[in-house]
């Protein structure tokens, strides 16, 4: 059985601080990681291969060259194969083009049974790679997937919701988004870091995936484009209660309501 | 928009550098550079003060949109229940459809679903596509896909808003890729540019530590999606009727490939901080372990969870796992309460993305009531249990 899981590396956003003087960002010391849904699905990926020593697992991530060291994880945790696409002709591209360069890179690299994914990225948090993804191979997709079974040409699988979960069967090959359930990612093995610096990790360009002249990637390719960014609102014009009598805490209450905070 | 560095221009200051929430500048000599992590986002422009890092527009395009009218929802229904978003994204609706001068419409797909169509058109809809099959009784990535792309590509939308529930964020980007238009997850705000009449949809970007207005300006529909509760419905029911318009499928068993064997209700789980929606935090002002018994029980009337800050922490109130703030958890829950938080800046930072903020503190000058959204003066210990009694009217 072959598996493609995709990864990307990105900064812990959980310890990136803000300076309250300036409202600038303070990105010293702050760790660029394997996303935190990517590793779950990299974990269902060697859980399969725990069980059936057949399982091939090729990662594939998108970004710049300093990616690497991701892919180098991801291989020290048990992956076959690990390939890097990268290209500045794919920098500033939004979900559509990205998933057209991943999904061109997939195809490139060949026969495959199951293309597993992070539900969403926590530096863009937008959940739209992985259905992107499934629609340009023409496969499957199930996301939010907290747990899977194969079961002969299918698998199985528990697609979490707000309020419960949904029991999915679902014909090979498909694309399966990951979520924490899927189980606590392992830590690299011991001898697996040593093995990870011995293995190649192709640097794949647009060329090498036949979109050297494509126009659906990078910032030119994608249809969203950013109008401006600007850093968030510190200071509030708060409404003062100045008592803590009944009437101001029932004043506050219908305000959350008003708001469907509470 | 596009970024880049004029090199004539730059002083080698490294002013620039902390700007960037994507750590894509760096220096090269003496001269700043934009790697390949840049994602052209603009956050740095205002940072230079040399005029040396500029945006360029994206070159004009002659792309034929006119084509393309009206303001749909998504109006997700759950076993014949709709889902809070489909009244909440037709208030939004309601309002960019009005600005635009075109029609807001919703559309409704499932199974015996048709005595819904007068609650879509109280809240909102001029006029309701339905769409009625057994094939589209339960959610299907597949069917629910093509029925969307079918129905956009005949009456050709202007603008798509979709709730992102677990189901409209599975839906969206299928649609979207579908169309070969853009999606723009997770808005918090919409609104019509005044003169270029785009859809200008902003959302927070990295951990929320940045915000993002994105336009999709060459491509059509513009589509979107919004959490729940972050719109509101229309105060006052809209009382002229919707047109209904029906919508046959063009659906069979075989082009469905997912099978759901099962839908399982289970009770909800306490989460974690990180993606907790309402945290009840307390400080050194909760004074002891004991005294943070009320804040659970707060949290627990809001199906919440209990943080702190430092002082408390360090005090031996609660355990570091509770912590909030720079050397704890960032977090960005709907609503915050800060209960004798003083509001040290390193706590600050730690929550103040958060939607809304309630502060309350016995001191009327305590730091954190700068950044509340309402501000309670007074002692915790007193108004912690009196909230809980008036949350239970």
């Amino acid at each position: 059985m072959k598996i493609v899981v995709l990864i990307k590396q990105v900064p812990n956003t959980n310890e990136v601080k803000i300076d309250m003087k300036t409202g600038t960002l303070i990105r010293d010391g702050v760790e660029s990681i394997i996303n935190p849904d990517d590793k779950y699905a990299l974990e269902a990926a060697l859980r399969l291969k725990d069980k059936d020593k057949n399982v091939h697992i090729t990662v594939i991530s998108m970004g710049p060259p300093q990616a690497e060291v991701a892919l180098r994880e991801a291989l020290a945790m048990g992956c076959d194969e690990a390939i890097l696409v990268t290209d500045r002709l794919a920098g500033g591209s939004d979900t559509w083009a990205t998933s057209m360069v991943l999904s061109a890179a997939i195809k490139k690299h060949g026969a495959y049974d199951l293309v597993l994914a992070g539900r969403q990225a926590i530096d863009g948090d937008t959940a739209q790679v992985g259905p992107q993804v499934a629609e340009k191979l023409d496969l499957p997709q199930v996301t939010y997937v907290n747990d899977l079974e194969l079961k002969g040409g299918s698998v199985v699988v528990h697609r979490a919701l707000e309020d419960g979960y949904q029991l999915i069967e679902v014909k090979l090959p498909c694309v399966l988004t990951a979520i924490s359930g899927l189980g606590e990612p392992r830590y690299p093995r011991f001898t697996g870091v040593y093995e990870a610096y011995k293995k190649e990790i192709p640097f794949w360009g647009m060329k090498d995936i036949g979109l050297a002249e494509s126009k659906e990637i990078g910032l030119e390719g994608s249809p969203t484009k950013v109008h401006k960014s600007f850093a968030p609102k510190l200071e509030r014009a708060g409404e003062v209660f100045p008592d803590s009598s009944k009437g101001s805490i029932g004043q506050l209450v219908s305000r959350l309501r008003e708001r469907h905070l509470v | 928009m596009s970024v880049r560095i004029i090199d004539e221009k730059c002083k080698g200051c490294k002013l620039c550098l902390p700007s960037c929430p994507f750590d894509a500048i760096v220096m090269q000599g003496k001269l700043a550079v934009l790697t390949d992590a840049c994602t052209h986002c603009g956050a740095c422009v205002s940072s230079c003060k040399f005029g040396a890092i500029v945006a360029d527009a994206a070159p004009e395009k002659v792309v034929d949109l006119s084509g393309h009218k009206d303001v749909w929802v998504f109006c997700e229904q759950r076993g014949g229940v709709l889902q809070q978003t489909s009244a909440e994204l037709l208030g939004e609706g309601r309002k960019l459809a009005d600005d635009l001068g075109q029609k807001l419409c919703a559309v409704l797909i499932g199974d015996n679903v048709a005595n819904l169509t007068d609650a879509l058109s109280a809240a909102g809809a001029d006029t309701v596509y339905l769409t009625e099959n057994t094939l589209l009784k339960t959610y299907t990535t597949d069917a629910y896909t093509k029925v969307f792309v079918d129905l956009a590509k005949k009456y050709q939308p202007n603008i798509i808003l979709i709730g992102a529930t677990y189901i409209g964020r599975d839906l969206g980007p299928r649609v979207a890729a579908r169309l070969k238009t853009g999606l723009t997850a997770d808005c918090t705000d919409l609104k019509i540019h005044e003169t270029e009449r785009n859809l200008l949809q902003t959302r927070p970007a990295f951990g929320g530590n940045l915000m993002a207005t994105i336009i999709t300006p060459d491509h059509r529909p513009q589509m979107a999606t919004v959490r729940p509760g972050v719109m509101r419905k229309l105060d006052t029911p809209k009382t002229a009727a919707a047109d209904v318009v029906k919508f046959d499928a063009d659906l069979t068993q075989d082009m469905i490939r997912t099978n759901v064997l099962d839908v399982v209700k289970s009770v909800k789980e306490k989460v974690d901080l990180t993606s907790a929606e309402v945290i009840v935090s307390g400080g050194r002002g909760v004074g002891s372990a004991e005294g943070f018994k009320i804040l659970h029980d707060l949290a627990d009337a809001l199906d919440g969870v209990v943080g702190s800050s430092r002082a408390a922490v360090d005090a031996g109130y609660i355990p570091y796992a509770h912590q909030v703030g720079q050397t704890g958890r960032t977090v960005r829950p709907r609503l915050y309460i800060a209960c004798g938080i003083s509001g040290a800046i390193q706590h600050l930072a730690g929550m103040q993305s958060a939607e809304c903020i309630v502060a309350i503190n016995k001191n009327a000058d305590a730091p954190i009531f700068k950044i509340a959204d309402y501000c309670i003066v007074g002692d915790l210990h007193k108004v912690v249990p009196m909230l809980i009694e008036e949350l239970k009217n």
